[in-house]
């Protein structure tokens, strides 16, 4: 008997762990990528991303309403793949558009920054309460994104959950090949490591700035669009990701991609696993403090990218 | 809170406020008699009469407030209770007002911030002098505005279910305290269902964690069954995929959940998606899910749970029926109704009926006319009001239907009787 379980049982609990701590993973890693770019790329924090995730996901319910409204039944089952890209292209667009009025003036004042993006999520949220009604909406979902997929009697493989990672794995995929195998990537990479000196080579800094804010929102909104899936979609919800979400960033060190990585990986197994032997808030306690801890350690996080200042 | 003593006003009210209600009464008093005399008043008593401690009473008219988030986290919450309020206070200006006197509003925000929350009914009670108020929803809020209530000598109307151990001169609480909701579900359960094992669920603040106390210490001592697991989530917890591992290993009878606000959608998704059939296989009872927050958690996703409290908008009766439609024409016809913007409703009434028990507005006659109230016409059934200001209420059993409504089971033969500090139990 371990934890109060039979031995019988542990082969299962494993198996259903594992799975539960990588659904984690891909949750945080899908949340943490938009915002890492931005940070790390940029240095602003954008206070506003979970706002930025739930413009996504109102994007999601509009879609749906649209398919169900003007569209034949048959084209329902695969409107979340439109209400993507749409979520994409509203966050981006818009992220695009605060890049220009508000963020580009406040490059040198990253405190500022924080101010300016969490006053930019309280408009959102009350913005999002006059359009869609201070009420959480329900997004409906085609059939066969609900349910699970019976391993055994004990062993369920949740298909929302498999759908994210998919997802989750695609959109490192593209993020990745844009950083490391594309010209813009090596623009960005050149102005993370030495802003003046690629500016003195002829890079467009304001353009890279501005195209990697856009992106970055653009991967929220998705990000929001998928986890209509698994949350609530409401004016407030974004603020319900925005802590994990710091976290992850921080932890992962905020300039490297695979810090985020694999600090959502860290973080993610730590808190399923302890969630299962303890409870829910005890795993919130007990992650916070080792992600402190640890932090005192290696202030930098997990991850350091030489950078010169 | 509980241990402060009801009606004790601190020392600086009792110096200052009888001064000031003096000095306000008589310009409230000088400027009314300015005013022409309209027919609202021509049945009523004497403005002077009804109105001894200087509230906003005219001839005429006489000020209430409504005081709730509608903006902020809370706002999706309270939206419904201030539909209700002022369905019920449009509904009673058509029936003549009170005392002859139109009910006019006051509106306030409390915008989901609790120190706001007091800032606001400090300015309703003090400035605007109104003669009651209708408000607060969480827990957090009413704790906070409770001193200023007890210190200027206002009444609330509270809507909320909610986790008892109180019990305040100036309040009365509309909502089912914890053991009217929990006692009855659970005996239901084990009666109806078989249930033997049961495992708590919780958000992680004072109404779940209280509320999960007296369902064990009666699933325990009273019913002698088993609680296999109790587990509590931080507000706003997203993720539910290990606990929903463990109800699949420890295979309770009933999962007896009452998580919150955006948590919840997170919580009913996950466990559709989990393969936890709700339907047929795996019972759940809950206390927190109203057909408001179906909204948002996707009917499909919660179909088959069951939920205890007391009211359903799917209640058969006429004094229902015609709320119900009544309110669908006021705030048009995709408008649901849950348990707590039933209760708002009640409010304006059950203070309706005081006022005109007692023949005055004065609070202390309003409050001493209350204990003993009927309300016939609420939409549940009939209530009256217990000398603990709570309300003896029936509790149900409802069935969540996949089109977001409840399907009523059960309820129980008479009313409950208000216990906020339950005996063996705490």
């Amino acid at each position: 008997m371990i934890g109060g379980y039979s031995i019988g049982d542990l082969g299962s609990i494993l198996a259903m762990q594992a799975f539960a701590g990588l659904i984690l993973f891909s949750v945080f890693v899908l949340m943490a990528l938009g915002l890492a770019i931005i940070f790390g790329q940029m240095g602003v924090i954008n206070m506003a991303h979970g706002e930025f995730m739930i413009l996504g996901a109102y994007m999601t319910y509009l879609t749906s309403n649209l398919f169900k409204a003007y569209l034949p039944a048959g084209a329902f089952s695969v409107y979340f793949f439109f209400a993507m890209i749409l979520a994409f292209i509203a966050s981006g667009a818009l992220g695009l558009f605060v890049e220009w009025i508000m963020i580009r003036h406040l490059y040198r004042r990253p405190l500022d920054t924080l101010l300016a993006t969490w006053g930019l999520s309280l408009i959102m949220q009350q913005a999002f309460r006059s359009i869609f009604g201070a009420r959480e909406v329900g997004v409906d979902l085609p059939q066969w994104m609900m349910g699970s997929l019976p391993v055994s009697d004990t062993i369920q493989v949740q298909i929302n959950g498999l759908f994210v990672m998919a997802l989750t794995l695609l959109i490192t995929a593209a993020v990745i090949v844009l950083l490391f195998r594309s010209r813009w990537g090596l623009q960005v990479r050149a102005v993370v490591a030495n802003r003046p000196m690629s500016g003195a080579v002829g890079i467009d800094t304001r353009r890279i700035d501005r195209l990697t804010f856009a992106l970055g929102c653009g991967i929220a909104g998705v990000a929001g669009a998928a986890f209509t899936m698994i949350g609530s979609t409401g004016p407030t919800a974004g603020q319900l990701y925005i802590v994990d979400t710091f976290l992850v960033v921080v932890f992962g060190g905020a300039q490297s991609l695979f810090g985020t990585i694999a600090s959502a990986l860290t973080i993610s197994q730590t808190q399923s696993a302890i969630e299962f032997f303890l409870s829910g808030s005890m795993a919130k306690v007990i992650t916070l403090l080792g992600v402190i801890g640890l932090l005192m350690l290696r202030p930098q996080g997990l991850f350091v990218l030489k950078v010169r200042r | 809170m509980a241990s402060k003593t009801p009606s004790t006003p601190t020392r600086s009210g009792l110096r200052s406020a009888p001064r000031r209600k003096l000095l306000l009464g008589t310009a409230a008093l000088s400027a009314a008699s300015l005013l022409p005399r309209r027919p609202f008043a021509a049945s009523g008593p004497a403005t002077s009469a009804i109105n001894t401690t200087g509230l906003a009473v005219t001839d005429e008219a006489v000020n209430v407030g409504i005081l709730h988030s509608v903006t902020g986290t809370m706002a999706i919450s309270e939206t419904g209770s201030v539909e209700a309020e002022k369905l019920a206070i449009s509904q009673i200006n058509a029936q003549g007002g009170v005392l002859g006197r139109k009910i006019n509003f006051i509106q306030e925000d409390g915008a989901s911030d609790w120190p706001t929350f007091a800032e606001k009914s400090r300015k309703l009670l003090v400035d605007d002098k109104v003669a009651a108020v209708f408000g607060c929803w969480t827990s957090a809020s009413r704790k906070a505005v409770l001193p200023v209530f007890e210190q200027y000598h206002g009444i609330l109307y509270y809507p909320t279910f909610y986790e008892g151990l109180e019990e305040s001169h100036n309040v009365f609480y509309e909502g089912q305290e914890a053991t009217q909701q929990i006692i009855a579900g659970l005996n239901w359960i084990v009666k109806e269902k078989g249930a033997k094992t049961f495992y708590l669920l919780g958000s992680d603040y004072i109404w779940p964690r209280t509320s999960n106390k007296i369902a064990r210490k009666h699933i325990e001592n009273f019913l002698k069954l088993q609680v296999v697991g109790e587990e509590y989530f931080p507000l706003g917890n997203t993720e539910f995929n290990s606990v929903m591992n463990k109800i699949k290993l420890r295979k309770p009878d009933v999962i007896y959940a009452i998580i919150v606000g955006g948590s919840n959608v997170a919580f009913y998704k996950q466990m559709k998606a989990a393969g936890i059939d709700l339907v047929n296989k795996q019972k759940l009872l809950t206390i927190s899910v109203t057909e408001d927050e179906i909204l948002g958690i996707g009917g499909e996703n919660i179909v088959g749970a069951y939920a205890a409290m007391k009211y359903f908008q799917s209640l058969d009766n006429p004094n229902n029926k015609a709320f119900v439609s009544e309110f669908k024409k006021m705030w048009g016809e995709k408008s649901v109704i849950g348990d707590v913007t039933q209760a708002a409703y009640e409010g304006p009434w059950l203070w309706k009926l005081a006022c005109e028990k007692a023949q005055s507005f004065d609070t202390e006659k309003v409050i001493a006319a209350s204990p003993g109230i009927e309300m016939k016409n609420a939409p549940e059934g009939y209530v009256r009001i217990h000398e603990n200001h709570h309300l003896w209420s029936k509790t149900r059993i409802g069935r969540a239907r996949a089109d977001g409504q409840y399907d009523v089971l059960y309820e129980t033969a008479d009313l409950v009787e208000p216990n906020p500090f339950p005996k063996g139990y705490q």
